[in-house]
């Protein structure tokens, strides 16, 4: 597609725009990459007025050592290698499929940061140090210390809130997408006005503030070995339901409530945006399963799975983000046991007394943002797909 | 497909929504009539004390919790009305602040409800004009540059919509609280010290500054995807006609527009009316809370250990009044649609 040459824009213009453009991207990624830098430095670097001391950190440098020129280069070369690779995984899936990519990926990783990395810097260093014109390279510049992290996942145990966290969002974007999946396929597939009456209720559940439900919840939650008794003693459920406990649970603190919780608030978004996935796929294609004699269940299983993965990716990818970053329903329905990371930042903040323990806040904040800079590295294309999705097609 | 087939595909999906969004609001909308408190007795203690001649007897009333036989303190429920709503909204307060003027607007603007729809309504208002305005501006930025670049422009802008909301604030809490790199950098360029954490209304601007950061990526990439689509003809015939850059942008850009600021709009204004996490991540809870943020803090344990399930009912309420009110009119328009289409 090329533009006609009379809507060339003039020198001055394109200049403000770029200069617009590079304002927006310091002020989007500064918060993110200045935290990040406070991070790996010891407090009298991290809270300096001087923004040189805190990147450089030379306090932090005669402390605790740090990172060597060569081992900056070899960084930065880690880096652009991963944003190559995230850009072409792609190519990678369509070749091996999902399971096998992803492996391939976490591994590849893995001996990148843990193996290669390290031996590499350890090797050039050495070899550097041996040259005296050269040494300057093999010394430390920028101050580094890894000990706020150690603070956070050794010292504070912050592995239990990951696992936490881990188990919470991996239930719900499983049941989410499960349930999601198959009603938005039979919202795609009707035109009767109960379609239309089920969509307008989600949208009115969307728009409900999470708070209200959770005031529903609590009390139920907490008194639900009283409230659930009947159904345990109950001659007909009591003994499916005794399978799984001995006797009704208290629902409050347990994260399989939570993870219901959260897929019935995601469920209304869930169905609008796979029902509009699903209008895209052409209804002659599960017709014509039907025509080969399948029944709807079967269409749906041989025809329509096959094709709805890039959809499933897209909402799958919102469920998680759902689930990751919810404050409220976590903070109100777990407890201490199982209690979820961005929560437990909040408690870290109300000890912030000494500039440590605001570090150790620090690096739990930029621990739990990793894997979200992650996610963004490698399904950038699918998140801009499903915002876009909801907006253009209506 | 049949009314059956359809139901058996929706029907996992109705039972969730049913069960853990309808069901709640319904009980919500109960308990915020009744309260339930620990059931007391009164009783009568003598006790005595060793004295010169005689002891010395005191009789004392006292109330204590009743048990049942387990040990457990029991519990009664009692419908009280619309107590819980009157303690919320201070029906006297408001009629002080009809009469009085503006002493008993501002004692008003103090109770915690008021307080919180104040600053509830501001920041979703306040908000809502820089969310559009700079998210089409960055669309049309990306639009100018070369191809190359919007990749990792799109990238960058997609990071503060991504991460945690509560970390997101926190991120900006931290470049601005005691002597934070930013605060120390507007300091020096006024010339004294500045405290951003102190008084309210700084940290007011702060929420505000985070929620446009956090939402404006959504907004430009919505608005950058539909100019995409903008027809180059009618583009290159408003050229032959002589528009002019902006002209072009008025009357055939922004009309081409229209629909995704208002699906823009309305999505926004739906969020920020929850705005929540601010008031954890700058914890602003002396100066500024949210409605959203009241209830949270009623459902949650006091020192006692107690929550004011009631009164968060009541606030909840409330706050979904306010839902129904900005829902209307989009909701009459959809049936208005829906009618015209069939």
């Amino acid at each position: 597609m090329t533009r006609a040459r009379s809507l060339d824009q003039p020198l001055a213009l394109r200049l403000v725009s770029g200069a617009g453009l590079a304002l927006w991207v310091l002020i989007a990624a500064f918060p993110l990459f200045w935290i990040a830098a406070m991070s790996f430095k010891l407090p009298l670097d991290a809270f300096s007025s001087s923004p040189l001391q805190v990147i450089l950190g030379p306090a932090t440098r005669q402390a605790a050592g740090g990172a060597s020129p060569v081992a900056i280069a070899v960084a930065v070369l880690a880096l652009v290698l991963a944003w190559w690779a995230a850009r072409r995984l792609r190519h990678l899936t369509a070749r091996l499929g999902w399971p096998a990519a992803a492996a391939v990926a976490v591994a590849a990783t893995l001996l990148l940061v843990v193996v290669a990395a390290p031996l590499l810097v350890r090797g050039l260093e050495a070899a550097l140090g041996a040259i005296p014109a050269l040494r300057v390279l093999s010394e430390p510049v920028l101050g580094m210390t890894m000990r706020n992290y150690r603070g956070v996942w050794i010292d504070r145990a912050f592995y239990r809130q990951f696992l936490n966290s881990m188990f919470v969002t991996a239930g719900v974007v499983t049941v989410s997408l499960t349930v999601g999946t198959l009603a938005g396929y039979g919202l795609a597939r009707t035109r009767t006005n109960l379609a239309f009456w089920l969509l307008i209720a989600a949208l009115i559940f969307r728009a409900m503030p999470h708070s209200v439900l959770v005031a529903g919840y609590l009390p139920a939650f907490i008194n639900s070995r009283e409230i659930l008794a009947p159904l345990w003693q109950n001659a007909l459920t009591g003994p499916f339901l005794r399978l799984f406990s001995a006797e009704a649970p208290t629902l409050y603190g347990q994260p399989v409530a939570v993870i219901a919780v959260l897929v019935a608030i995601n469920q209304p978004f869930t169905i609008w945006m796979l029902r509009s996935f699903f209008a895209n796929i052409p209804a002659e294609l599960d017709e014509a399963a039907r025509v080969d004699g399948c029944s709807h269940f079967e269409a749906f299983r041989r025809v329509i799975i096959p094709v709805m993965w890039p959809g499933v990716i897209t909402t799958g990818l919102f469920s998680f983000l759902l689930a990751y970053n919810d404050y409220l329903v976590t903070a109100l329905l777990l407890d201490a046991q199982s209690l979820t990371m961005v929560p437990t930042i909040s408690q870290f903040l109300n000890s912030e007394n000494t500039a440590t323990d605001q570090l150790v806040a620090i690096a739990a904040a930029v621990s739990i943002t990793a894997p979200l800079f992650l996610l963004v590295l490698v399904f950038q294309r699918h998140i801009v797909g499903g915002l876009t999705q909801g907006a253009v097609k209506g | 497909m049949r009314t059956r087939t359809f139901l058996a595909f929706v029907t996992p999906s109705l039972l969730m929504m049913v069960v853990f969004i309808a069901l709640p609001l319904i009980s919500v909308s109960w308990q915020s009539v009744h309260t339930t408190q620990a059931v007391f007795r009164q009783v009568t203690v003598e006790s005595c004390s060793p004295g010169f001649l005689r002891q010395v007897c005191k009789k004392e009333a006292r109330a204590e919790p009743v048990v049942d036989e387990q040990g457990r303190p029991m519990t009664e429920t009692s419908f009280v009305g619309w107590e819980s709503y009157r303690q919320l909204l201070q029906p006297a307060a408001v009629m002080d602040a009809l009469t009085q003027g503006w002493a008993g607007i501002s004692h008003l603007l103090s109770l915690d409800f008021y307080r919180a729809l104040r600053f509830t309504l501001t920041f979703t208002l306040l908000t809502l004009p820089f969310v559009v305005g700079i998210g089409l501006a960055l669309a049309l930025m990306v639009d100018n540059t070369v191809r190359s670049l919007r990749g990792a422009v799109i990238f960058f802008s997609l990071l503060p919509y991504i991460i945690t909301p509560v970390i997101g604030a926190l991120s900006i809490r931290w470049l601005f609280i005691g002597d934070g790199i930013l605060t120390a950098a507007l300091s020096a360029i006024f010339g004294h010290k500045i405290y951003m954490f102190a008084q309210g209304w700084t940290i007011e601007l702060l929420m505000l500054f985070y929620r446009v950061w956090h939402v404006a990526p959504f907004a430009f990439v919505v608005f950058y995807a539909g100019l995409q689509t903008v027809d180059q003809d009618t583009l290159e015939s408003a050229v032959v006609d002589g528009a002019s850059r902006f002209e072009r942008l008025r009357y055939v850009v922004l009309p081409h527009l229209a629909p995704l600021i208002v699906f823009v709009s309305l999505i926004h204004v739906m969020d920020a009316y929850r705005v929540f996490e601010e008031i954890i991540g700058f914890s602003s809870q002396a100066h500024r809370i949210s409605l959203q943020w009241l209830t949270f803090h009623y459902l949650a344990p006091d020192e006692s250990g107690n929550r004011a399930i009631s009164r968060a009912s009541a606030s909840a309420m409330l706050t979904i009044l306010g839902v129904a009110l900005l829902l209307t009119p989009l909701l009459m328009r959809t049936w208005r649609d829906h009618r015209r289409g069939r």
